[in-house]
């Protein structure tokens, strides 16, 4: 029998308790046993973000975090900060560029982009591209993408004055 | 006053309002994704559901000794295991070929390889398990003792034939082509100037951030099989599933919900795919397979692995006389199933010189076997290869000529005028727009001021690039490209749209969405067509048991041909909502129009009637209308491209690099596009596939490359060895365009999807080789890496 980890979580605000295979990375515990499938796995090698969560506000790649890892932590995803709001200047900027084809990639990039909010006040382009270099998008191109984080910058400036 | 336009949208002289067409209109699809609230195939969650893992060889050509799968069924979790005997009892093999391709050959292919395994990652046993993880584990008991068989991995080899790896084909040619037009030798006698290259392409691949999925649900009581699938085509693999797996047609529905990207790969038959659906049937439960990155490098069509000879003459005064071809192709141990793997040779010969009005051409074609992972058709198919061996043969006659390479362009581009036209390969041009292209596209640049900076910064030791690609594609193809050699693709496609009773509209259509934006300009077509806002249209795709039969998703057809489709609907329902109307109203059909959401007077624009109240009275209360009339609010409309084999586009791409002579690092600065797809319906969307499908072209021409050594093995079968262009790498990219609708249809709109690709890596190329001429240098060989831009000058 697989070696089970009694774990506790904050997932998305609601605190959360199950007994974890201590292999089972963080990815596939959120999309397996909670049913949380935003986050998706492109490469499982840590390359491609389409993973990427939050754990404790900093971001992380769900498929090189163990889900005991998150012990006692808080985990924030694609699902929890649509529905907080907190995410929505850039869900709007992304929509109205089209900032996304197949959408595959675009909860991962929707957390970096989130990311360089929080750390950046004004990026140039280049600084946004160079903080979503982690995220692989393979449909778009990465214009709209920048141009959308560059939107959605420039709303929030709008939005705290 | 606010009568609506009448279509076609491009009737000369006329100026209309089009509604959505020609708009950036966000696509409603995109919300859901933005919320991570997607379906793709993994998010799917079924009772009793099975999950399939797959032992694959790991020698790239060995015989099966001994295959012990005892000890895997043992281990926790697994439901059973499978080899390629049991499971071929359930489902057929197949052969590629095609009757237009004379001469095609392949051997039969397995879902599960029996006794012998032919390239790295072919799949020999199946393992299903309760748990994707308890199938894996029960991998590492799967017993095999193989038997090395001699190996084929290079072209030449290949072709030569000492080791043949089908011997009952008895050589490694899947297929060959030879073309000459006539009078050929003597015009190539008044050359002036003849010039000579080779040209090596690197194999590449999708890498689609979803890795392949399917799973298959399949219903004893029933016969009957579900499959969700990311695909791009979910008709043909209805009709596939059904033959192979002897399962009536109309007892097969395939369901392609979100799928993360395509670009070519999931538009053909995979073996482990295949088998899924057969272990399905054999376990009379639902099962999954999804491939990981390891197994899409190993498994999912690589593309490209050309060699190329290439010889352009030309006359003194700089107008080129012909081109003379010698293409060497592999494309693995398989022929791909159900379009071949002959396609892409075959396009790099039909389109080779494209945009240029010699008339003069001689082309040989060999596609061989090797003991690779098998390639086939991939974004742009051919076009990329077509595209930068032209360009690439062009700046290498206009520079010998010391003339300026857009110039040399510019003498000998197809006249716009000449249409239409019919190429020396044989293709027929409606109407294409290389001049009116040329000139945007220098305009944009800035062209001449390009120069003078790049000829100030050499003298600084910066050594620039400018290169220029101009490209004819494929697009909205007609039977002629797959359903003449007797293959089962739909050419056609067809659209559904439905009043409800509330005034909404619904539209079922059988072009797919991968992302592109199908479903959003499919809204815009209906919206416009019919006079209602487009928060009132709803599309629905992929599923083969509520849209019409169709085609789906590839060869840049989803404008061209699902949006004609649309077209025709929404104006046969419109004309039905109109009838009912009349009928309501006690009035002329002819003097109503629709506009917003309502019935209106056609003259005065006076509103008369919601179209919720049209839908309600045809639906709820019709014993108010009069007693012979009927209401038809339902309608389906198809359409396929007749006229021209294809409907080709054109444009010219330009590329600025920078490249470091000690490094050897290639730098792209800034990227141009000028292209021609007829009418565009979201110029938001087009432009944004476009760039998509230029990074997909630079990454081929700068990073990607399935490298393989002598032995068969793949050398970087993951992201971290295998380079894809990521945001931090990319220039902005600049796109223009001309507008040339095509006749064939109402809407005018031709492909754009692939253009990007095809054009890219030649202008890269170009660009390349014009930031290393100072230095007496070239290279021809793609991928260009640090590596060959250090071997190129000497340096390592």
């Amino acid at each position: 029998m697989e070696h089970l980890i009694e774990t506790t979580l904050t997932l998305n605000g609601a605190q959360v308790t199950r007994r974890i295979p201590a292999r089972q990375h963080l990815v596939d515990f959120l999309r397996e046993e909670m049913g949380l499938t935003g986050a998706h796995l492109g490469c499982e090698h840590g390359v491609c973000g389409a993973c990427t969560l939050r754990l404790d506000g900093k971001i992380v790649r769900g498929c090189l975090t163990l889900a005991v890892q998150a012990n006692g932590r808080r985990v924030d995803t694609i699902e929890g900060l649509s529905d907080s709001g907190e995410l929505a200047l850039l869900q709007k900027a992304f929509h109205e560029r089209n900032a996304l084809q197949c959408g595959f990639c675009t909860p991962g990039m929707l957390l970096a982009a989130q990311d360089l909010m929080h750390s950046k006040r004004h990026p140039s382009r280049e600084e946004i591209r160079e903080h979503l270099s982690g995220n692989l998008c393979r449909c778009t191109g990465y214009q709209a993408i920048v141009d959308a984080v560059q939107t959605a910058l420039v709303a929030r400036q709008g939005a705290s004055r | 006053m606010n009568a609506r336009a009448e279509l076609p949208l491009h009737a000369p002289g006329t100026r209309t309002d089009l509604g959505y067409i020609g708009k950036s209109t966000p696509r409603a699809n995109a919300k859901r994704l933005l919320q991570g609230r997607g379906t793709y195939v993994d998010d799917l969650r079924f009772p009793r559901l099975a999950h399939v893992v797959f032992f694959r060889s790991p020698h790239a050509h060995a015989r099966l000794k001994k295959l012990d799968l005892s000890k895997a069924a043992k281990q926790p979790g697994v439901l059973g295991v499978f080899d390629g005997r049991a499971v071929a009892e359930y489902c057929t093999p197949w052969v590629a070929v095609l009757g237009h391709l004379k001469g095609i050959k392949s051997p039969p292919q397995h879902a599960i390889a029996i006794e012998r395994a032919c390239w790295q990652g072919e799949a020999v046993a199946a393992v299903v398990a309760e748990t994707r993880a308890q199938a894996e584990d029960a991998l590492a008991y799967v017993e095999a003792e193989w038997e090395e068989l001699p190996v084929v991995t290079d072209m030449e080899a290949a072709l030569a034939g000492k080791t043949v790896i089908h011997p009952e084909l008895g050589d490694n040619i899947c297929f060959k082509r030879e073309f000459v037009t006539e009078g050929f030798d003597q015009a190539w006698q008044k050359a002036d100037l003849v010039v000579e290259e080779t040209y090596d392409f690197g194999r590449h691949t999708g890498v689609c951030l979803e890795g392949r999925s399917i799973l298959a649900d399949y219903n004893a009581a029933e016969h009957s099989l579900t499959v969700y699938h990311s695909t791009q085509a979910p008709h043909m693999m209805q009709d596939i599933f059904a033959r192979h797996l002897d399962i009536p047609e109309s007892n097969v529905r395939v369901i392609a919900k979100d799928v993360g990207g395509s670009f070519g790969i999931k538009v053909h038959v995979y073996p482990d795919e295949m088998a899924t659906a057969a272990l399905s049937v054999m376990l009379r439960r639902p099962v999954k397979f999804v491939a990981d990155r390891m197994e899409s490098f190993l498994t999912d069509i690589h593309a490209r692995e050309h060699r190329v000879r290439v010889r352009l003459a030309c006359t003194k005064a700089g107008e080129i006389i012909g081109f003379d071809l010698d293409d060497l192709t592999a494309i693995g141990p398989y022929s791909v199933y159900p379009r071949t793997s002959g396609i892409e040779g075959n396009q790099v010969v039909n389109l080779t010189g494209g945009p240029y009005k010699h008339k003069h051409y001689r082309a040989r074609l060999n596609v061989v076997f090797t003991n690779k992972n098998v390639t086939s058709q991939y974004r742009a198919v051919g076009h990329p290869i077509a595209v930068a061996l032209t360009e690439a043969i062009v700046d290498l006659a206009a520079n010998k000529l010391g003339i300026d390479p857009a110039e040399f362009r510019r003498r000998n581009l197809i006249p716009d005028d000449a249409y239409p036209y019919t190429f020396p390969s044989g293709l027929k041009f409606e109407q294409l727009s290389h001049h009116q292209s040329l000139e945007r596209l220098l305009a944009l640049m800035d062209y001449p001021k390009l120069r003078a900076e790049q000829a100030a910064l050499r003298r600084q030791g910066v050594y620039r690039g400018i290169g220029l690609a101009a490209m004819i594609e494929v697009t909205n193809p007609s039977p002629a490209f797959y359903g003449v050699g007797g293959a089962r693709i739909s050419a056609q496609d067809g659209a559904t749209l439905r009043l409800d009773p509330s005034g909404m509209v619904n539209v079922l259509c059988s072009v797919t969405e991968q992302g592109q934006g199908s479903e959003g300009i499919f809204a815009q077509i209906a919206a416009s067509v019919l006079g209602v806002t487009i928060d009132k249209v709803k599309v629905i795709t992929g599923d083969t048991g509520v849209t019409p039969y169709g085609g789906g998703t590839w060869a840049s057809r989803g404008a061209g041909i699902g949006g004609e489709a649309v077209l025709q609907a929404g104006k046969a329902l419109r004309s039905n909502i109109l009838d009912i109307a009349a009928a309501i109203l006690n009035e002329d059909k002819a003097k109503l129009d629709i506009v917003n959401n309502e019935v209106v007077d056609r003259l005065s624009g006076a509103a008369k009637l919601a179209l919720a109240e049209v839908g309600r009275v045809a639906y709820f209360r019709p014993d108010t209308l009069p007693m012979k009339f009927q209401s038809e609010l339902t309608v389906t409309r198809h359409y396929t491209p007749r006229e021209y084999g294809f409907t080709f586009t054109n444009g010219i791409q330009a590329s600025l690099v920078e490249i470091d002579v000690e490094t050897g690092f290639v730098k792209l600065l800034k990227h141009w596009c000028v292209e021609d797809c007829g009418t565009i319906i979201n110029p938001m969307l087009v432009d944004e596939q476009i760039r998509g499908g230029i990074v997909q072209g630079i990454g081929a021409a700068l990073y990607e490359e399935c490298l393989y050594d002598d032995n068969g093995q793949l050398l970087n079968g993951n992201l971290a060895d295998y380079l894809v262009p990521m945001a931090g790498e990319m220039p902005d990219i600049v796109v223009g365009h001309i507008e040339t609708p095509t006749r064939g249809s109402e809407l005018g709109a031709k492909g754009a999807g692939e253009a990007g690709t095809a054009g890219a890596p030649g202008a890269v190329m170009n660009a390349v080789n014009d930031a290393l001429a100072p230095l007496g240098t070239r290279l021809t060989a793609q991928p260009f890496t640090p590596d060959r831009v250090l071997r190129a000058l000497g340096k390592v």
